[in-house]
């Protein structure tokens, strides 16, 4: 199998002010699946998604994020890189298997950013509305508010990235695919890694404060189901903090927006396809406007100050 | 809808802020982006906090992370959760970062 190891972003749980006002909104207005309920804790995926759920919100009256999990490839590779981030100085915690609806036993660390990462292997697969066999191309939950195909990647900010950098690379198999340098042409302001051909599955910014969430984000199938998205947001009297609009780093074409409980999310497209033997590209101190944002050519105030 | 006259302290600039907008969108529609720091609007961020020094309004839920209980019954609140309810002087009060 060419795709081993870590395969893919598999669930994001976040906090929210109000747990029923924010399934009211990632339903109706995102356009996501309610899977589950339990406690404090609902849980949701795209209509594209088959696996039981890739987003969990709590009820938590503050915003941010609890963690963010990946899926690989099976049990083996679950305990093997337990193992290796164990050698590797990382202290792992097993969180039961059923703590998460529908998931199996999930192996959980802190990285030097100060976010909570965990990986699991195992995930009720419940399909998608259109089944597996002779499917057709959508279904009606793809026209239900923004309706992305799936939770695509995490923006995360906080401090050390670059020992973030090494545990992804080194231990995790992850690459780098783009980076933003600070001033001294040496440091680096941001990083975006992947562990597929997506030209990111999880980014870091730099920022003293660590443990922060700037953004998850989700896939849409087009530019115009970016502007969409948009329309839908101004119809809903989302806050939209930017676009829609494109970034220079991926080249994808997004919305950064927040959820009603000043979460902020992306509704993505595109981004090119890349593997681990591409040269990272570089973007320099003085392009970070048009890196990030590529027609405004400018950071907003709030690309930097305004996380959860 | 009924409208309000929003003072933001010291510098005293003023902004006629309806009861169906967040105290911060009222501000921010009227050309006041700069008067308060604009966030999430959502009660998440915190960067929109104030305190109210006269004045009625009405607020929802927002993050005890910036606002306490306590706060909120002091007047110190996040200006994209509070609706005014009468004029109203508010004074910009962002609360430091953990680092």
């Amino acid at each position: 199998m060419a795709m081993s190891g870590v395969l893919r972003p598999g669930h994001m749980q976040l906090k929210v002010l109000d747990l029923e006002e924010s399934i009211d909104f990632y339903t109706n207005v995102v356009g996501l699946i309610q899977t589950g309920r339990e406690g404090d804790r609902a849980y949701f995926k795209a209509w594209d998604e088959r696996d039981h759920h890739s987003l969990v919100l709590r009820g938590a009256g503050e915003a941010g994020m609890d963690f963010f999990g990946f899926k690989v490839t099976d049990d083996a590779t679950l305990a093997k890189l337990e193992a290796d981030l164990n050698a590797y100085g990382v202290t792992t915690e097993r969180i039961p298997a059923g703590d998460l609806l529908e998931t199996g036993e999930r192996v959980r660390f802190e990285i030097a950013s100060g976010h909570q990462i965990e990986l699991y292997s195992q995930k009720t697969a419940v399909g998608t509305p259109m089944g597996d066999t002779n499917p057709p191309p959508w279904c009606a939950a793809a026209e239900q508010g923004i309706a992305p195909i799936r939770m695509d990647h995490a923006l995360l900010y906080g401090p050390d990235i670059e020992k973030v950098q090494a545990l992804f690379v080194d231990v995790l198999g992850f690459y780098l695919v783009e980076h933003i340098l600070l001033e001294d042409g040496e440091t680096d302001l941001a990083i975006w890694l992947s562990c597929s051909t997506k030209a990111h599955d999880i980014a870091f910014v730099r920022n003293e404060e660590p443990g922060k969430l700037h953004h998850t984000a989700f896939l849409l199938e087009s530019w115009e189901k970016v502007l969409r998205a948009a329309d839908l947001m101004s119809m809903n009297q989302v806050s939209i903090d930017m676009g829609p609009t494109r970034h220079g780093v991926t080249r994808g074409t997004t919305i950064y927006a927040f959820d009603n409980s000043g979460n902020r999310f992306e509704t993505f497209c595109g981004g090119y396809a890349t593997y681990p033997d591409i040269p990272p590209i570089t973007w320099t101190w003085d392009e970070v406007g048009p890196a990030v944002f590529y027609h405004d050519r400018q950071l907003n105030p709030a690309f930097l100050d305004v996380y959860t | 809808m009924t409208a309000y006259t929003v003072t933001v302290a010291p510098e005293g600039r003023t902004f006629r802020c309806p009861d169906t907008k967040s105290i911060l969108v009222g501000i921010e529609h009227n050309g006041g982006a700069d008067a308060v720091q604009v966030g999430c609007r959502s009660g998440g961020c915190g960067v929109c906090r104030v305190e109210v020094l006269e004045g009625t309004y009405t607020a929802k839920r927002m993050s005890k992370a910036f606002c306490t209980d306590d706060d909120v019954a002091h007047g110190i609140l996040l200006s994209c959760r509070a609706y005014p309810t009468s004029d109203l002087v508010v004074r910009p009060c962002p609360k430091p970062r953990d680092h």
